[in-house]
């Protein structure tokens, strides 16, 4: 789906609010999004990737900064762009709000979790939310060197095993382990792998509330790429998203054909 | 279309009703789960393979954010920082004053050269060129040692240990911890201080750490206490400790504006901005090492040129505006004799006079004028002028009948006063409120009426 955008008028069906979610300008092929906790690196990273090629703003109708740049990898041109630093995506925060909508409307080709290593569990909280929205997830297991230091290891195979997603340790302030995590963005975003995130399993109530909706969502919506999470995001009484199916933004998603399908 | 609205009404309608089954604990039932999943992931592929022989970080978090000595660090920490902003500032801000005055000279002599007529010389070069060499010679080293500094803090990760220290207070006050972090960037400028704001998520909270930021003396500001304190304070005393009481008097009214933010803080909350403080992470990051091209990128390029093009952009023409008033007579005096013998009164009863009163006027686009507007009035000259020695100055102020009382009044009033026009346009941009602009301006002014009054009337019942 990402080839459509390299003309800068739009398509006439992709959807307005994506438009506007990623603001099209420059030349690119995909859009990569950059998540994860504060204090993470996740700046250093986004530097690392972009070197200067960057620039800010604000995000559309909100006062909180928004940092676009690009980059490119194996003769592809990305734009990637940093979500405000978030410990979930599950509250009110405007922060928040902005990562979730952007990670589901906005959706990006591939969306790189940063990491702090040494406290991994803290992260994977996140982690296990943006897999809930999309199968497009790389985690990137930044200050890896400080977790070596505590005595921290990371087995990034079986890592990748329990969640199905690619895990690269890195240390972006000394360039350790970034090429690795660009090739893995770039095989998750052209398509060339497809990893099948293992979800968290709810407890038995609210898992049969979601296996209720599910199925009607998806009557609604055939393409709709991420069922569970609209399904929990209206249970927690997200008016964004009510408003979302109402006004058939939702419904955006089964026009576009080359978005995967998530299985349950 | 109207089809597929009703499927959405109905599964509206049962999202409702599975809502309500659900219960209010849908959220820690959701985030319980996750959590779960993200120990067993972890169990899996996360190995604590030994304890390093020392935890320095813990060892560092329990002395930094001691209960007791927790805040003796804080101001130590305050005092070292000014001591070495002003200090360090001294000696090439003389370098640059004369610097810019001996290019001044050589640009009067080109503009008479090439027939520039009297008016048009000193308007450009006394005036407009004269603000600007002020405010680049009185700013940019004081800045380019305080921000770098305040950065180092910042990526050492000492930053968020204040805010942690300092939580406790803002709790009390009913206000977000995350106001200490707006707070020290209004140390460096109040405009950059209010955009801060913006990581705090509660309207609520972010609203009292805008209207509160001006407190915080900004660069415009410190110069004019540094001045101060140094010229009437630490004159007082023996040479060797010039520079400790000098720096002891900045930091003293540094606190008082920390005081006088947790008491609006708490006069806000309690009042007009009622509600329960709001939750929030507060995160105490390990601490690195830190990364000195970074340090030096954010803090001299983003912050230091960005201020300081700032400031120029409005020294600029308020340079111009004082060589006018200076410059036009109505009748037999300058506009300028005018403005401050009305002025006076108003200026006596505050514990100041009217010289530094029209300052302050002239001085709404950019704080840092104001000590040359005075300076120039006082010497009736007709243009802003550099007193290289201290001495000069404080026989200067002394002749104009300043005491120990107009000192502190100054400086208080400075501390206290309102945020200048770049600030008050921010707080406008960021609240979107007439209404919050107009108190953010009153508010501070009321308050430095009052305190500067009261300490006036005080000095003369003492006498």
């Amino acid at each position: 789906m990402g080839n459509c955008n390299s003309c800068s008028t739009g398509c006439s069906d992709t959807a307005p609010n994506r438009t506007a979610l990623v603001q099209i300008g420059g030349v690119y092929d995909y859009v990569v999004a950059l998540a994860g906790n504060p204090n993470t690196g996740k700046s250093t990273v986004f530097n690392y990737l972009t070197g200067l090629h960057q620039h800010t703003g604000n995000w559309p109708g909100k006062t909180v900064a928004r940092a676009e740049g690009f980059f490119t990898q194996a003769d592809t041109r990305y734009k990637l762009i940093d979500l405000p630093g978030t410990y979930s995506l599950m509250t009110r925060s405007v922060d928040e709000e902005i990562a979730r909508d952007f990670i589901l409307f906005g959706r990006p080709d591939c969306t790189v979790v940063v990491c702090d290593a040494t406290v991994l569990e803290r992260s994977l909280h996140l982690v296990l939310q943006i897999m809930e929205i999309t199968n497009r997830v790389v985690v990137c297991a930044n200050l890896i060197d400080e977790a070596n230091r505590k005595m921290i290891a990371l087995e990034a195979r079986a890592l990748e095993a329990e969640l199905g997603v690619p895990v690269v340790p890195t240390s972006a302030r000394r360039g350790h382990g970034m090429d690795h995590l660009l090739q893995h963005i770039h095989e998750v975003a052209t398509g060339a792998a497809l990893p099948q995130p293992r979800r968290a399993r709810l407890d038995d109530e609210i898992e049969s509330a979601i296996g209720l909706l599910v199925p009607q969502l998806l009557q609604m919506i055939p393409n709709l790429p991420c069922p569970r999470w609209v399904a929990m995001r209206l249970l927690a009484g997200d008016e964004r998203m009510e408003q979302a199916l109402r006004s058939g933004e939702l419904a955006e998603f089964s026009k576009d054909p080359a978005q995967e399908l998530v299985l349950v | 279309m109207n089809e597929s609205s009703n499927v959405a009404d109905k599964l509206l309608n049962d999202v409702r009703l599975l809502r309500q089954k659900l219960g209010s604990d849908l959220h820690d039932r959701l985030a319980g789960a996750l959590y779960h999943r993200a120990a067993q992931v972890s169990a899996v592929g996360v190995h604590v393979t030994g304890r390093p022989a020392v935890d320095w970080d813990l060892g560092a978090d329990k002395i930094l954010t001691s209960r007791w000595l927790g805040f003796p660090i804080m101001i130590f920490a305050l005092m070292a920082i000014l001591w070495l902003t002003i200090q360090g500032a001294n000696v090439p801000s003389g370098l640059l004053a004369d610097f810019f005055f001996w290019l001044e000279g050589h640009l009067e002599t080109g503009m008479k050269a090439i027939g520039s007529p009297w008016w048009l010389t000193g308007f450009l070069v006394n005036g407009v060129y004269r603000g600007l060499a002020w405010v680049i010679s009185v700013m940019l080293p004081p800045m380019a040692i305080f921000f770098p500094i305040f950065t180092f803090l910042e990526d050492i990760g000492y930053l968020p240990r204040v805010s942690f220290n300092l939580d406790r207070l803002f709790r009390w006050c009913g206000a977000n911890g995350k106001q200490s972090l707006t707070m020290g960037m209004g140390f460096g400028c109040n405009a950059a201080g209010v955009t801060s704001c913006r990581i705090i998520d509660s309207p609520r909270e972010r609203l009292i750490a805008i209207l509160t930021n001006n407190f915080m003396l900004c660069n415009g500001r410190w110069p004019t206490i540094i001045l101060l304190a140094t010229v009437f304070v630490a004159a007082s005393f023996n040479p060797a400790w010039s520079g400790i009481v000098a720096t002891a008097t900045v930091v003293a009214v540094t606190l008082i504006g920390v005081a006088v933010t947790f008491a609006m803080s708490k006069f806000l909350s309690s009042t007009v901005l009622k509600g329960e403080p709001s939750h929030f992470f507060l995160e105490l990051p390990p601490y690195r090492k830190p990364n000195l091209l970074r340090i030096f990128h954010r803090s001299l390029i983003d912050r230091t040129i960005y201020v300081l093009g700032r400031a120029c952009v409005t020294a600029a023409p308020a340079g111009a505006v004082i060589w006018l008033l200076g410059n036009i007579n109505a009748g037999d005096q300058s506009l300028m004799a005018y403005a401050i013998s009305w002025l006076n009164p108003i200026g006596q009863f505050l514990g100041m006079d009217g010289v530094i009163l029209l300052a302050y006027i002239v001085a709404i686009p950019a704080n840092e004028i104001i000590v040359p507007t005075m300076i120039m009035a006082y010497m009736a000259g007709t243009r802003m002028t550099e007193l290289d020695d201290m001495g000069e100055l404080a026989t200067l102020f002394h002749n104009n009948g300043w005491t120990f009382t107009t000192a502190i009044c100054m400086m208080l009033f400075s501390l206290l006063h309102y945020p200048c026009a770049t600030t008050t346009w921010t707080i406008y941009r960021e609240t979107g409120s007439v209404k919050w602009t107009i108190w953010s301006n009153l508010m501070p002014l009321i308050l430095a009426v009052v305190v500067c009054a009261s300490v006036a009337q005080l000095s003369r019942w003492l006498n």
